[in-house]
């Protein structure tokens, strides 16, 4: 059984059908990747799945416990967490501070004993944002931002991590110092699922990958599969030269 | 079936008037993005100047409206539009919002200044003296047909102006997308400006229908268009067609209320409050809205530090002992009021600057900490005070409930609706008993007196030691507020300011989070209201009235409201620095009545507060520590030779206003000299021509003997 499964999710607004019967399974230990052209509903998929936005039909799971009639709040403690694409950052906050506030978050309601601001520290230095810890997010390049929202989520210590576009705005060197924490990340047990652009850094570290178009899914399969499937490079990938 | 057609008749008419004002609101708010808080206030002076021209002096009625709604009103609407409004771009909804209630509140000062409220004004309907049309069994005046006919041509003309004219649809094109608007050759600032001259228009035709029916009073018609908010709120402030369904439900459903409701002691107010209660549930009515994310906006409250925060409530304190000591009663009297209004908008910190909720009912729930005061604090019992603070606290909770729902605007209407609420009816009831369980006791329909407060055996009865109570509280208090903010749970409201999607998927309880926010405020305010009441010793309802609490909300936000700095900034202005120009300039002291309205609309241009540049400015004093010794110094020799009588307080408060500024130029001149002398070793001969000296300089830092530089050369 899948951690996170998607079933046959659709959701339309007004007319427009952005998701339609949409399946997806994210497994533990696993990067899983979903890519598509702009506008395709991938970012849509990760609102409905975190209970930002409702659906209209199809069932998501998160370890064989159905999810539907969640708050985004409870599915968050159910172990999901996420980045935005459109970053979400607490602007008025440091970038310790803006980890702080989830791993205080977590505690609340995880009551597990663990120390926020060890947990804090810990993930600034695992994400390698010791030198602006301090500084104003607003201050900080986008690549950064990035990461901070990575570290934020990270803090809940969730079994599930969908990440919006995680590496746009980094350069090559930290696409893939990037690159390599996902796959510690999973290597520890999480299930990633990474909606990403840069499709070297998808199919480097990517299991498994789910090409969405125009709010279906048109391929599943592992990257190599993914590369020569025609009907993903007639809609996504284009052919080289 | 008689009586229910006239007051069908009835609230028709009313309905057309609320179509009419709430159709220039949502024209304005999806054209430009601000909520006009003041479009009751437009109507209000429209009618007033109507009446003018056409009662006063006698102008004939075509020319006097053809003056009033064609030319007067739309220039007025472009004046606040060019004036006031375009500086708003990428502020947030609070400054939005102070800056139309200032507006609001400088509109109904400067009534009162032009046309003095004691005097009443006779205002007569449309064709008053002509006989009303019978319809079946029942009649309809002119007037009445007349409204309703308007608001019909209201509705065909906007529909045409939206949908046949060039900047109908440049106005359409910038609702949905206002950028792309102006990419494809769209002129935001003129569509903008035209919003607002026919808003503005609307609602002074608006404000001349409804004067005929109510008393001519500033603050009455300017609130008594909350009704019309309903109905805008009902159309989701987008939808025309919807608004003038919520303006048939809205202005029906009081009609129906004063025909139909029961006759008792209980329910007159109740009839006053409904547009209030059916604002609210409106409000209530309206769809789940999806989560809020990341709204960018100018403002900026840095994080206190421990050891400013200890500073400033030490200055307060001070600051308190001071003035017991120094002014004369009638003085403490007079300006007694600073700590206990400031500790009201002390309470506005937290929720408004951290949490970003926006409460207008702070000074309804200082209310119920007065009423509990005086109930439950007989012969100054401190235990009231508690119960104060409980009190207020859970009925805040109660309050915050539905603010889940409701953010932004919305939420300002909601609690601008719960206070009128209470104003209007709750304050107003006589003794009643819930459940025969609990009697219930609140002004008793007039005033309720308050003892004063007794701690350990001492009785706070002079204005002096009040005076030293509540600046201590207000100190004490701000020091919480700093430690909120530098805790977790500022933290945590910081976080949902900004976003709440992302909040909430991190398994925030976001419910949870605004009710303790919303309780702790409201029991402040409560606390606030407890020994307010307690100094003034006798409260009534107008004490605590939305109209008296806007200034508080708007100068604290004026002032800064991350920072409790901004709510004394606040309560300073409104309670010391207003009456003190007042006692000075007498001659002008009607016109002051403006002066909070033009502060709350000059924010747009500076949204971090007046206390940020404050702060900026008296920096230099922190830094230097020299500098600041001394200043404390001179401050407290000044105070002790006040004490010997040896000045007046005049000279006392002359110089211990100009230490400071002296301060703060000594502790500048004296860092430039600093600085003055040290050129950073980089520098050196970049600023300045290259000197021998700094050659030695250089050589001494990177460690080179002479010799190994110049030995062979020089011998």
């Amino acid at each position: 059984m899948a951690q996170l499964a998607v079933r046959g999710v659709t959701v339309r607004f007004g007319g427009n059908v952005a998701l339609d019967g949409v399946d997806l399974d994210a497994d533990p230990g696993m990067v899983t990747g979903l890519i598509g052209p702009n506008g395709a509903g991938k970012t849509t998929l990760f609102n409905v799945i975190t209970g930002l936005i409702p659906l209209n039909s199809g069932s998501i799971q998160l370890n064989g416990a159905p999810m539907n009639d969640l708050s985004p709040t409870k599915r968050a403690r159910r172990g999901l967490a996420r980045t935005f694409q459109r970053l979400e950052l607490f602007s008025l906050l440091s970038v310790r501070e803006n980890i702080r506030v989830a791993a205080d978050i977590r505690k609340g309601w995880a009551r597990d004993g663990s120390d926020p601001a060890a947990v804090t520290e810990a993930l600034i230095e695992r994400i390698g944002l010791g030198a602006v810890a301090d500084a104003r997010v607003d201050a900080l390049p986008t690549g950064q931002c990035r990461l901070v929202e990575l570290g934020r989520s990270l803090a809940t210590r969730p079994e599930v991590l969908l990440l919006d576009e995680p590496a746009s705005g980094q350069d090559e060197n930290e696409t893939l110092a990037f690159g390599a924490l996902l796959q510690e990340l999973a290597a520890e047990g999480m299930a990633v699922v990474l909606v990403e652009h840069d499709v070297h850094l998808v199919m480097r570290v990517c299991h498994k990958v789910h090409v969405l178009d125009f709010g279906r899914i048109i391929a599943v399969g592992d990257p190599q599969q993914i590369q020569t499937n025609p009907a993903v490079v007639a809609a996504y990938l284009g052919t080289p030269g | 079936m008689d009586k229910f057609l006239t007051f069908t008749i009835v609230g028709l008419a009313t309905s057309a008037i609320y179509a009419v004002i709430a159709s220039g609101l949502v024209l304005t708010y999806t054209t430009t993005g601000i909520f006009n808080f003041a479009q009751g206030a437009i109507g209000m002076l429209a009618a007033f100047t109507y009446w003018q021209l056409r009662f006063s002096w006698g102008w004939p009625t075509p020319v006097a409206l053809i003056v009033v709604l064609f030319v007067l009103a739309p220039l007025f609407g472009i004046l606040i539009d060019r004036v006031i409004m375009r500086g708003l771009q990428d502020t947030s909804e609070t400054t939005k919002l102070v800056v139309s209630i200032s507006l609001l509140i400088g509109m109904i000062g400067l009534a009162q200044i032009i046309w003095d409220p004691n005097v009443s004004r006779p205002y007569a309907t449309f064709f008053a003296t002509s006989k009303p049309l019978a319809i079946g069994p029942t009649t309809i005046t002119w007037h009445q047909l007349i409204t309703i006919a308007v608001a019909i041509a209201v509705a065909i003309g906007l529909r045409f102006l939206l949908y046949a004219t060039r900047i109908g649809i440049a106005m359409r094109a910038a609702v949905d997308d206002r950028p792309l608007a102006t990419l494809n050759g769209a002129r935001p600032h003129r569509v903008s400006m035209f919003a607002w001259a026919i808003g503005s228009s609307l609602a002074a035709l608006g404000g001349i229908l409804i004067a005929p029916l109510v008393p001519l009073e500033a603050g009455t018609l300017s609130l008594l268009i909350i009704s019309a908010y309903a109905a805008a709120i009902f159309g989701r402030l987008r939808s025309f067609p919807l608004v003038f369904v919520g303006a048939i439900v809205v202005g029906c459903t009081e009609g129906y209320l004063s025909g139909y409701l029961p006759q008792n002691q209980y329910l007159p107010g109740l009839r006053l409050a409904s547009p209030a209660i059916l604002l609210f549930i409106v409000l209530l009515l309206l769809p789940n809205p999806r989560l809020r994310g990341r709204t960018r906006s100018r403002e900026f409250f840095p994080m206190p530090s421990r050891r400013g925060a200890l500073g400033f409530a030490a200055g307060v304190t001070a600051a308190g002992v001071v003035l017991a000591t120094t002014m004369s009663q009638p003085d403490l009297v007079t300006y007694g009021r600073v700590f206990s209004v400031g500790i009201i908008a002390l309470s506005l910190v937290p929720l408004v600057g951290f949490a970003g909720q926006v409460s207008l009912c702070q000074l309804s729930f200082a209310g119920i900490g007065a009423i509990v005061m005086a109930h439950l604090g007989h012969n100054g019992n401190p235990i009231a005070l508690v119960w104060a603070v409980l009190i207020t606290a859970a009925i805040g909770a109660v309050i915050a409930l539905p603010a889940l729902r409701l953010s932004g605007i919305y939420l300002a209407l909601g609690t601008a609706a719960f206070a009128i609420a209470l104003d209007r009816w709750i304050f107003t009831l006589p003794k009643f008993s819930v459940f025969g369980l609990f009697n219930i006791d609140l002004f008793q329909q007039g005033s309720v007196s308050v003892d004063p407060l007794r701690l350990f055996g001492f009785t706070f009865d002079t204005p002096g030691s009040q005076m030293v109570l509540l600046s201590s509280v207000f100190a004490l208090l701000s020091l919480l507020v700093v430690a909120i903010r530098r805790g977790r749970f500022g933290r945590r409201l910081l976080a949902m300011k900004d976003s709440e999607a992302a909040c909430a998927t991190l398994g925030l309880n976001l419910l949870g989070t605004k009710v303790t926010v919303f309780a702790l405020s409201a029991g402040m305010a409560g606390l606030g209201g407890a020994l307010l009441g307690s100094q003034l010793s006798s409260v009534s309802p107008q004490n605590f009235d939305l109209v008296t609490g806007l200034p508080i909300f708007a100068l604290a936000v004026v002032g800064g409201i991350g920072a409790a700095g901004g709510a004394l900034f606040g309560a300073v202005s409104l309670a010391g620095l207003l009456p003190l120009l007042a006692a000075l300039l007498p001659s002008v002291s009607q016109y002051l009545v403006i002066l909070p309205g033009l502060a709350g609309i000059g924010l747009g241009r500076n949204p971090n507060g007046a206390v940020h540049d404050l702060r900026e400015g008296f920096m230099p004093i922190a830094k230097s520590r020299i500098v600041l010794v001394a200043t404390v110094v001179v401050l407290a020799g000044l105070y002790a030779i006040r004490m010997l009588d040896a000045i007046d307080n005049w000279t006392y408060a002359l110089l211990t206003m100009t230490t400071p500024l002296v301060a703060v130029v000594a502790a500048t001149l004296l860092r430039r000299e600093r600085a003055d002398g040290v050129v950073p070793l980089e520098w050196r001969g970049v600023t300045e021509p290259w000197t021998d000296d700094d050659v030695r300089d250089l050589d001494r830092v990177l460690g080179l003997t002479e010799v190994e530089l110049h030995g062979a050369a020089r011998g």
